[in-house]
């Protein structure tokens, strides 16, 4: 079984070295694509076996749990490394058009795949200093594309991400070198039941130092400063990457360790989550509002998001994680897409400055429409899959009398319609202020099908999820079902427990 | 033994902090390689201290026969003085870049990704 689990980890890993070898020659972008396709067969045939088998484990170098390196595939790691192929399938395939030779020959594709290898690998491990690890290749990869090509806004804005994700990681590692002496173990199953004889007090402590760690890299008020400063900088595919996947990572992480290990004491945790919820809902869709420009937009409602998956984590009940779990997986697909549109209006209206640009509607009606689908879906318009995201939050704040809480989730979706108008008005409907009409024909054949046809297929996803949303809320029930109740996680890892 | 370390621990962090809020990017960078090492000793104590007791095994035996350091913590705190050191190569390298293309390491000048708008 343990091949199944280290696949998804080793095939980023060998794609990247091989493209390393090729960044000299186009075969490198091919590599990166074909790599992904295998990745995403790998992730379709871990979901499959988890779907059937329930959760799965394997130990790293037969070393039994809780000595060695434990690998978990549970439905929510599954999902999540099922969504992470799929979009960097589409990302790769989006390169082909977004990335030029000069990125590629600074090995754009090799960190690419490496950063995809972290990104899995932080989702599949079920050991904690495993986790630091694998958040540690993520982050050196993702400095590596951050700053690719060395403009200077890029440098600025590369500055403050190393910055505060270095503090963040800092914090990581003193976290887990205090659970380590008060438990004796890192591996996340056997920590659920060795914390249960710590000293509660010191217990909620660490919490907080893990919830300050990850927090930073979900990006949660007060703590996302690094990612408006630097994630409209490096190239479009390498943002809507970031865009997708890096801040997701850090809230599986909060999910993971708040219901799996650190609920002992929720009435003091899980209430500073519900307050950092509410903030980072409020304080990230403000700042889009005051933003003019389509990536810094986009990368505010980023931060308004993530308050949205952490409100499903705080409120802790049932119906509550089903909607962080669907909005996750709703909110990678969409957020990534709307990054690769705003590259696609990058390239044939020559910016995305709003004040700018223009025109879209009228001469690229085909963007126009690939646009809608994931911007209101952002916003949670019905029947798209945000609504389904929205409604299943609200109705789980509703069900706890939590009337304020409930009434800002459904402020921000308003206020979110209003940026996502913002955008439509001034990119799509107004003329372009230079009388230019901006076509999707001035692209070359290969780049106009590099950049829609992931476009597409993601706009596809979106609906498809808001349509049929049936069995995608039954997935996440099955998750959220396993998350509350993680006896099965940890009889996969450690066995039968007496 | 524990004392002296969690008095050492302490001046680092003490110091690191000190140096991280400084408005210079360079002495933010030694803020954060000192802060790293204390993370690191405090991996290193959560281990339980033991005087000069290596983690070897008698050759024939499945264990050893006497108590011996943790080599846990010894394997944890190498790997993160390992990732640490990358880390922090890329971070000294950036700051130096940040040094040549925007000529200033004081944060408050660095506002080239977020330039400041006059209110309109």
């Amino acid at each position: 079984m343990s091949w199944l689990l280290a696949l998804p980890v080793v095939i980023p890993f060998l794609t990247a070295v091989l493209a390393f070898l090729t960044r000299q020659s186009p075969l490198g972008r091919w590599i990166s694509v074909a790599g992904s396709a295998v990745l995403l067969i790998a992730s379709i045939v871990l979901m499959n076996t988890v779907l059937r088998e329930g959760v799965i484990a394997g130990q790293m170098g037969q070393w039994p749990a809780p000595f060695g390196i434990t690998l978990v595939a549970d439905l929510l790691s599954a999902v999540m490394v099922l969504i992470t192929a799929i979009v960097a399938v589409a990302v790769s395939i989006y390169a082909i058009a977004d990335v030029d030779e000069g990125m590629e020959r600074l090995g754009y594709h090799a960190l690419f795949n490496m950063l995809i290898a972290g990104v899995v690998g932080a989702f599949i491990t079920g050991d904690l200093f495993n986790l630091y690890v694998w958040f540690e290749v993520m982050l050196i990869a993702s400095f590596g594309l951050l700053v690719l090509g060395g403009r200077p806004e890029q440098i600025d804005g590369g500055v403050k991400y190393v910055a505060l994700n270095l503090v963040s990681t800092i914090m990581f590692l003193t976290g887990i070198g205090l659970l380590y002496g008060m438990t004796g173990t890192l591996n996340m199953a056997d920590l659920a039941s060795a914390v249960d004889g710590a000293d509660q007090r010191l217990l909620t402590i660490v919490a907080v130092l893990f919830m300050i760690a990850f927090g930073v890299k979900a990006a949660v008020f007060p703590l996302f400063f690094w990612l408006p400063a630097s994630y409209h900088t490096p190239a479009f595919s390498v943002s809507a990457v970031f865009a997708g996947l890096l801040t997701k990572v850090g809230v599986y992480a909060l999910l993971r360790m708040f219901t799996l290990v650190f609920d002992h004491d929720t009435a003091f945790t899980h209430t500073i989550l519900l307050w950092v919820a509410g903030l980072t809902m409020v304080v990230g869709v403000l700042g889009a509002a005051a933003q003019s420009d389509m990536r810094k937009i986009l990368s505010f409602h980023i931060v308004s998001q993530i308050g949205y998956m952490i409100l499903g984590l705080a409120l802790l009940t049932p119906l509550a994680i089903v909607g962080a779990v669907f909005y996750l997986v709703h909110h990678i697909v969409v957020k990534a897409n709307l990054f690769l549109i705003a590259g696609v209006a990058q390239r044939i209206a020559g910016g995305t400055e709003l004040s700018r640009i223009g025109g879209l509607y009228k001469s690229a009606p085909l963007l126009a429409v690939l646009f809608v689908v994931p911007a209101f879906s952002l916003a949670g318009f019905p029947p798209l899959s945000g609504f389904w995201a929205k409604f299943l939050l609200v109705k789980a704040a509703l069900d706890v009398q939590g009337w304020i809480i409930a009434g800002v989730a459904l402020a921000v979706g308003l206020l979110t319609i209003y940026s996502m108008t913002k955008i439509w008005a001034q990119a799509f409907w107004e003329p372009h202020p230079d009388g230019i009409e901006p076509k999707l024909s001035s692209l070359s054949n290969r780049d106009r099908a590099a950049m829609l046809i992931p476009i597409a297929g993601l706009a596809i996803l979106t609906v498809i999820i808001g349509v049929m949303p049936e069995p995608f809320v039954q997935f996440a029930k099955a998750s959220a079902a396993q998350l509350l109740d993680p006896t099965a996680y940890i009889t996969a890892v450690l066995g039968e427990q007496p | 033994m524990e004392f002296l370390f969690a008095i050492t621990i302490g001046v680092l962090v003490a110091s690191a902090v000190y140096l991280m809020l400084s408005n210079h990017l360079l002495r933010f960078i030694f803020g954060l390689v000192l802060i790293s090492n204390a993370a690191n000793l405090t991996i290193f104590v959560s281990g339980r201290l033991t005087d000069g007791a290596p983690p070897l095994i008698r050759e024939g035996a499945d264990a050893p026969l006497v108590d011996v350091a943790n080599a846990l913590p010894q394997a944890l705190v190498l790997t993160a003085i390992v990732i640490g050191f990358g880390l922090f190569a890329f971070a000294i390298v950036l700051v130096f870049r940040a040094w040549t293309t925007l000529n200033s390491l004081t944060p408050d000048d660095m506002r080239l990704a977020e330039p400041e708008e006059a209110p309109k």
